[in-house]
């Protein structure tokens, strides 16, 4: 259908006549010297890429380029988390460079990755020639088809006077409204070929107007609601951390005195610290996180999306509970669960709004009376803390991640993996600043802890940067060590080396039978996996494999070693460390809603299951 | 930009099918946008339709989709998030006027063939192309008319049919792309 637009002769004028009537004279430059020069001009200062045939055009001048800094990847996945890690932590949009074909299809976990979890990342990417494309030339892929359901949208360019135009179009699409991942796919001869460089350029996107400014009436009623409440609570998602609306969340719960919980995606954006604070919500969320909103008469949501695993089975999830839902994604509104008072807008001028409303009713003499409601949320939270077991003799991971958490501090950034450690991570670390807690949430994508935290490091020199991570996960992409080596990105590694695919064992133990199936990658040191004689052996040996990569290798395996360990990689700021810390593997993540199941099944432990009779805890 | 309703009241129940009318830049790939987002959320197509309208940067898709009211404000917000979607408006059956274009070869030798062109032109189809024992038979009209004439005919032989999907516009002075011709404007 609409493929007359492609028809278009060749060199004949770009669609948007803006960059015509720009004021800065036009500059004749190869299309790859644009890219370039778009993106300095965007506000770039960082790329984590590899090259290769079709994206070789766009290396040549990136040499020259004093404001562009290029940090050689090992392999393309990597570029793509350091892209998202670097975002995470900065608030920028993250951008990551690849060729044509598997160069691109390597990016395409990280860019699904980002998709899901709404980060603002541009994907660059070589395409073969536009006269090859479609004749399955060498290197060739349609990642654009590929990358479709994936992206917030993506550009294929195969003219050169349409590359700044559509870097700026990316930039915007990525970093406006819901934020999230965009691919430009720039045909090699778009690239060799002549134009004219003009900045800035007017952009040509007719059909893409988000809404920020939420409507007056809705916040309003959502501020009654609040006040006529008995028990509400304020449901914070990642989107609060999206829109730097941290402070007005502060304001607006201090004010409304409503109990908050932060969702995986949303750990820093109330500091843990804070009497008003329940913890983390979900399927391994606090007891009085999770109680919260199951037995709240008011669910307000902010940039926070319903997913299956805070809700657990949807049907009976938070029964009582009136919902004003507020998010830059109208779509997402009443998408799992029906909302009351749906607000679309900005995170931050929802809350702000929402703050002055309240102000407003509380002028009028209505406010909220929360007294009963907190003494039930007292209750829960002290009669059920999280907690962990230790064995004796061995180390618990729990105690490990707690002690980085504690020693490194609140001013650390942490990134996570997926699995269990993920999950300690996310309870056992204290979060007081927004950016500092980035974890793989929606996607769950394993291996994506250590070049996230190489981004963190890259946009954030300045911070200490923790990954914690899985010895599952750290396998997946442990090569980026070395350009953290070579590139001086000093990240801090802690390896929570339990020699099994914890999270799945957990659930083989719970829901298998204990049948471990596929499960151990290693079973640790002395034990030979043949059954044979016991030679002493670590599959791999990951203090050797650190100094392999040119990084310092720690290794601590008692927990009267875990506090000196974690002070010497402290220590250590001119080279990546890697401490592998040799724990049991028989550790669970609790609490715990099992996946499908309601809410009120939660266990705050193995077998033990809360009581809540009459809303009280006994 | 959410749905907006082209008539007043529109009778529509639960499950019924729904005509939306998106009006997409006239760009490569946008409906395989659109029927890709339809696939992954796991929305049904009945009928599709794309052509060009009266701005030759905007083209116009026809859909007819089936579902709950619900899942259809879903449908029409993650249409909306596509970057190339302009504009959806859904009509109602009572305020808009619906076509399908149908092309039938029917069996009918030089005997059958006036038999065939008496059944057939009550429906004011045409006969469009005419061989020693066939003819094939062009006709418009909304579903219902050309199931009903498909009934007639099926006795003759049908050797073989062609179906386009539905267009439709609605009733009235009023354009859908009114508005959205403005915003294009600006931007081209």
């Amino acid at each position: 259908m609409t493929e007359q637009a492609r028809a278009a002769a060749p060199g004949s004028q770009p669609h948007s006549h803006g960059s015509q009537r720009a004021a800065t004279p036009g500059v004749p430059m190869t299309g790859a010297q644009a890219l370039i020069r778009a993106l300095e001009e965007s506000g770039v200062d960082t790329i984590f890429g590899y090259p290769g045939g079709a994206i070789l055009p766009a290396y040549d001048p990136l040499l020259d380029s004093a404001r562009l800094r290029h940090i050689l990847v090992r392999h393309e996945q990597g570029a793509g988390h350091a892209a998202t890690g670097y975002a995470q932590a900065t608030g920028r949009v993250g951008v990551c460079m690849a060729t044509s074909g598997p160069g691109a299809t390597n990016l395409v976990t990280p860019i699904a990755d980002a998709h899901m979890d709404s980060v603002p990342i541009v994907a660059i990417t070589g395409q073969v020639s536009s006269s090859l494309i479609g004749t399955d030339g060498f290197q060739e892929a349609d990642i654009c088809g590929i990358t479709m359901p994936i992206t917030k949208h993506n550009f294929l360019v195969t003219r050169p006077q349409d590359i700044a135009r559509t870097i700026a179009e990316a930039f915007h699409i990525a970093a406006t409204g819901r934020p999230g991942p965009v691919l430009v796919d720039i045909a090699k001869d778009a690239m060799q070929a002549t134009t004219t460089f003009r900045w800035p350029v007017e952009m040509d996107l007719p059909g893409y107007r988000p809404v920020s400014k939420p409507h007056a009436k809705q916040i309003r009623e959502a501020a009654r609601m609040i006040v006529e409440s008995r028990r509400p609570v304020l449901y914070v998602g990642g989107g609060v951390l999206k829109a730097r609306a941290t402070a007005q969340l502060r304001v607006l719960a201090e004010l409304t005195g409503a109990p908050v919980v932060t969702t995986l995606m949303a750990r820093g954006a109330f500091p843990d610290s804070h009497a008003l604070h329940l913890g983390m919500p979900g399927m391994h969320g606090t007891v009085a996180a999770v109680t919260a909103l199951q037995k709240s008469d008011l669910i307000i949501a902010l940039g926070a999306r319903f997913d299956d695993r805070v809700t657990g089975k949807l049907s009976s999830f938070a029964p009582d509970a009136k919902v004003v839902h507020a998010d830059i994604d109208p779509a997402e509104i009443s998408k799992n669960r029906v909302a009351d008072v749906p607000i679309v807008g900005d995170c931050g001028e929802v809350i702000t709004d929402l703050a002055t409303a309240v102000r407003a009713e509380h002028a009028a003499g209505r406010a909220g009376d929360y007294a009963a409601w907190w003494s039930m949320l007292d209750a829960w939270r002290t009669k059920y803390p999280l907690g962990y077991e230790t064995v004796k003799g061995s180390l618990a991971p729990q105690y490990v991640i707690e002690r980085i958490g504690r020693i490194a501090g609140p001013e650390a950034i942490y990134t996570a993996g997926v699995g269990q450690h993920q999950m300690w991570a996310a309870q056992f670390i204290n979060y007081e600043n927004p950016g500092t807690f980035l974890n793989s949430g929606g996607a769950g994508t394993m291996g994506y802890a250590l070049p996230a935290a190489m981004g963190a490091k890259a946009g954030r020199p300045d911070a200490t940067v923790w990954a914690i991570d899985g010895d599952g996960c750290f396998q997946m992409t442990n090569q980026e060590l070395a350009t953290c080596a070579i590139n001086d990105i000093p990240i801090k590694v802690a390896v929570i080396n339990n020699g099994t695919l914890g999270m799945v064992r957990q659930w083989q133990t719970l829901f298998y039978n204990q049948r471990y199936s596929n499960t151990t990658l290693d079973a640790g040191p002395g034990v030979s996996a043949a059954g044979g004689a016991a030679v002493p052996r670590r599959v791999p040996d990951f203090v050797k494999l650190a100094e392999a990569y040119g990084c310092v290798g720690l290794r601590c395996e008692s927990p009267d070693q875990v506090d000196a360990t974690i002070e010497k990689a402290m220590a250590i700021n001119d080279a990546p460390v890697v401490v592998d810390f040799v724990v049991h593997q028989d550790a669970m993540v609790w609490p715990m809603v099992p996946a499908g199941v309601s809410n009120d099944e939660i266990l705050a432990a193995r077998g033990m299951r809360p009581v809540f009779d009459g809303g009280d805890d006994e | 930009m959410s749905i907006q309703s082209h008539a007043a009241h529109g009778a529509q129940s639960h499950g019924q099918t729904h005509t939306l009318s998106v009006l997409v830049e006239n760009k490569p790939g946008v409906l395989a946008r659109v029927a890709a987002l339809f696939s992954r959320r796991g929305f049904n197509i009945e009928s599709l339709a794309v052509g060009p309208t009266e701005y030759a940067e905007i083209s116009r898709i026809t859909l007819v989709v089936n579902v709950e009211d619900h899942p259809l404000e879903q449908v029409t917000k993650q249409l909306n998030k596509l970057v190339n979607v302009l504009k959806i408006v859904e009509l109602e059956p009572a305020a808009s006027v619906h076509r399908e274009l149908i092309l039938v070869k029917v069996r009918a030798d030089a005997a059958e063939r006036h038999q065939v062109l008496a059944t057939v032109e009550p429906f004011g189809a045409r006969i469009v192309d005419v061989s020693v024992d066939s003819l094939v038979v062009e006709s418009t009209g909304d579903s219902a008319k050309l199931d009903a004439m498909l009934r007639v005919l099926e006795p003759f032989g049908i050797k073989e049919l062609v179906q386009s999907g539905m267009v439709a516009i609605g009733r009235g002075p009023r354009s859908i792309t009114d508005r959205t011709l403005r915003s294009v404007e600006r931007a081209a």
